[in-house]
């Protein structure tokens, strides 16, 4: 039952002299430190990821070198621009005619930007909302996740949904890589190693998720009558609590990916097959 | 061992100032003890809100170089004696005096917060529970209400003309609890969306970090509350499934004629603000 009719609003009283200086903090650690290195990383991954973006170009790795790598910002990859092995079979859109990482990146952008995490991440070191514990925010208003845009964040379960549909992408992707086509059978070479700890991670991510864990069992309130459903919670939960960890893992891993694609594909190194 | 330096505000109402009090250092002391120290020498004036010195009344709630802390749980050899250490009151409460301040604030959140509405029991007229569905709130339980989370919180510490909508950290780990309650047939969840503001909330964990008895509150109560919410609220697939399956509730007008109503505050609930209620937000 509702009760949002039955119980009556209390006035609070505003105003009052607080107590204190006016000032925006009285700490005297450096506070200014974590915002400031994570607006460093962020910014930098934001210029790096757009950079590679608009190169449309090495971002695979084919037969004529005898492996088949993708890099991750540009998979899947169903345009009919995509260069030749990289693209999949069933669904090609050929009616795309820009990068195809815009695409590709689109549910992972989605998803990563109104993540639990991150935006705890970019409401402090950009947003200053606020910067750190006790530092004044400085801004006049103040909605919070009320109004549009910012209320669409509650939308995260459903980007989370199709990450899980991009993860198995990827995995396929790195299940792919230890094939050395024109080279023979199987094989494990650092790119395919490198694109499966990506997935790995990207699985760690995903499932550590604070809504994979409401939808696994944390809207339920009499676990006792649902045991699936709270193993799977149970199973979830301690994930959930290093999923700042694996955020910024699997940011790196995407990067690592990307570069090292990027550089093989561009003839700077060969990619070493290590059994 | 030195002599180390209190900076504390001093003041009320009608203004104040910081005033430094230097004093012996003694080993193994706490924030407290200091204060004390200055209270039975130099300045026998200086209000101070304390109780059990142990970390568990949650009185002595402060600022202590700019973070919220509680005094008795804070010790002298973890802050830098070459400067002053700062202890100022709370920001987001008006003073009272000095260290004092003023949080009735909470005592109005934790009034409109609906109780627990149980559900019929069993024939036998008790309720039974099993250990799996209470150990979640048992975390939320250990709430000393210092407060310190509603402090830190920007929502009302930087913005005052929120408070008249937002309930807080504290309250919403008592929402949460009260939510995931096996017993409980109560649903606050528009409460917590229209006017408790847990859309406000930008989860940005303050209230987490201070929190002396180290409950996950933005993890274990904000965030599954306002997950809880998207499926009320929010989640076109999740509305569809009610539609479908026919789960839609009660009207909130239809169960208030049959049920009491949750909680009705009298008029000397507002008048009294610094009187403590008998169920102020513990249970």
């Amino acid at each position: 039952m509702s009760t949002i009719e039955d119980v009556k609003p209390v006035p609070v009283t505003l105003g009052g002299v607080r107590g204190g200086p006016e000032r925006r903090t009285l700490r005297r650690d450096r506070w200014w430190a974590s915002p400031a290195f994570t607006y460093a990383v962020l910014t930098l991954f934001v210029a790096y990821t757009a950079w590679a973006v608009f190169q449309n170009a090495d971002y695979y790795v084919g037969v004529n070198m005898h492996r088949d790598l993708i890099s991750p910002l540009y998979s899947p990859c169903i345009m009919g621009s995509c260069v030749p092995g990289a693209h999949g079979t069933f669904l090609v859109l050929h009616w795309w005619t820009i990068t195809p990482a815009i695409f590709a990146l689109s549910v992972p952008a989605a998803f990563r930007s109104t993540c639990y995490y991150y935006r705890k991440a970019y409401y402090r070191s950009f947003w200053q909302a606020p910067p750190a514990c006790g530092v004044a925010d400085g801004h006049a208003r103040y909605t919070g996740e009320t109004r549009f845009p910012l209320i669409l964040q509650n939308l995260h379960r459903y980007a989370w949904g199709l990450a899980l549909v991009w993860n198995v992408i990827l995995t396929i992707d790195a299940v792919m890589a230890f094939r050395m086509p024109g080279d023979g059978g199987i094989g494990v070479s650092v790119g395919s190693l490198i694109l499966t700890v990506n997935a790995i991670a990207l699985w760690l991510y995903s499932l550590s998720c604070h809504a994979c864990r409401h939808l696994c069992g944390g809207h339920v309130d009499q676990f006792s009558k649902a045991p699936i459903r709270h193993r799977l919670w149970k199973l979830v939960t301690p994930l959930n609590g290093r999923h700042m960890q694996f955020a910024w893992f699997s940011l790196f891993m995407v990067v690592l990916a990307d570069v090292y694609v990027r550089i093989v594909a561009a003839g700077w190194i060969h990619d070493p097959k290590l059994f | 061992m030195g002599d180390v330096t209190m900076r504390i505000w001093r003041g009320d109402q009608n203004g104040g100032q910081f005033v430094d009090y230097t004093v012996p250092e003694v080993e193994g002391e706490v924030v407290l003890d200091v204060v004390h120290r200055i209270q039975a020498g130099p300045a026998p004036d200086l209000a101070c809100r304390w109780n059990c010195k142990a970390g568990k009344c949650g009185s002595c709630s402060a600022e202590i170089n700019g973070k919220p802390r509680l005094m008795c749980m804070t010790r002298m050899d973890q802050l830098p004696t070459e400067e002053p250490i700062v202890l100022a009151p709370m920001r987001t409460f008006p003073i009272i005096r000095d260290l004092v301040t003023d949080v009735s604030f909470n005592y109005v959140m934790a009034r409109q917060l609906p109780p627990l509405k149980p559900r019929d029991p069993e024939p036998d007229g008790t309720y039974r529970m099993q250990q799996v569905d209470v150990e979640r709130g048992q975390e939320f339980r250990k709430c000393i209400e210092c407060f310190l989370c509603q402090d830190v919180c920007h929502v009302i510490r930087d913005h005052e003309e929120n408070k008249p909508h937002y309930a807080g950290p504290r309250f919403f780990i008592r929402y949460m609890e009260l939510e995931s309650h096996p017993l409980d047939t109560n649903d606050r969840r528009e409460l917590l969306r229209q006017r408790m503001g847990i859309g406000l909330c930008n989860i940005t964990k303050c209230c987490t970090e201070v929190c002396p008895e180290g409950i996950k509150i933005t993890d274990n109560a904000i965030i599954p509350l306002k997950e809880r919410v998207v499926d009320g609220a929010y989640d076109p697939i999740a509305w569809l499934g009610r539609k479908i399956l026919r789960r839609t509730k009660r009207s909130a007008r239809e169960v208030a004629a049959d049920a009491p109503a949750a909680y009705a505050p009298t008029s000397e609930d507002l008048g009294e603000r610094r009187a403590v209620p008998e169920t102020a937000g513990r249970a």
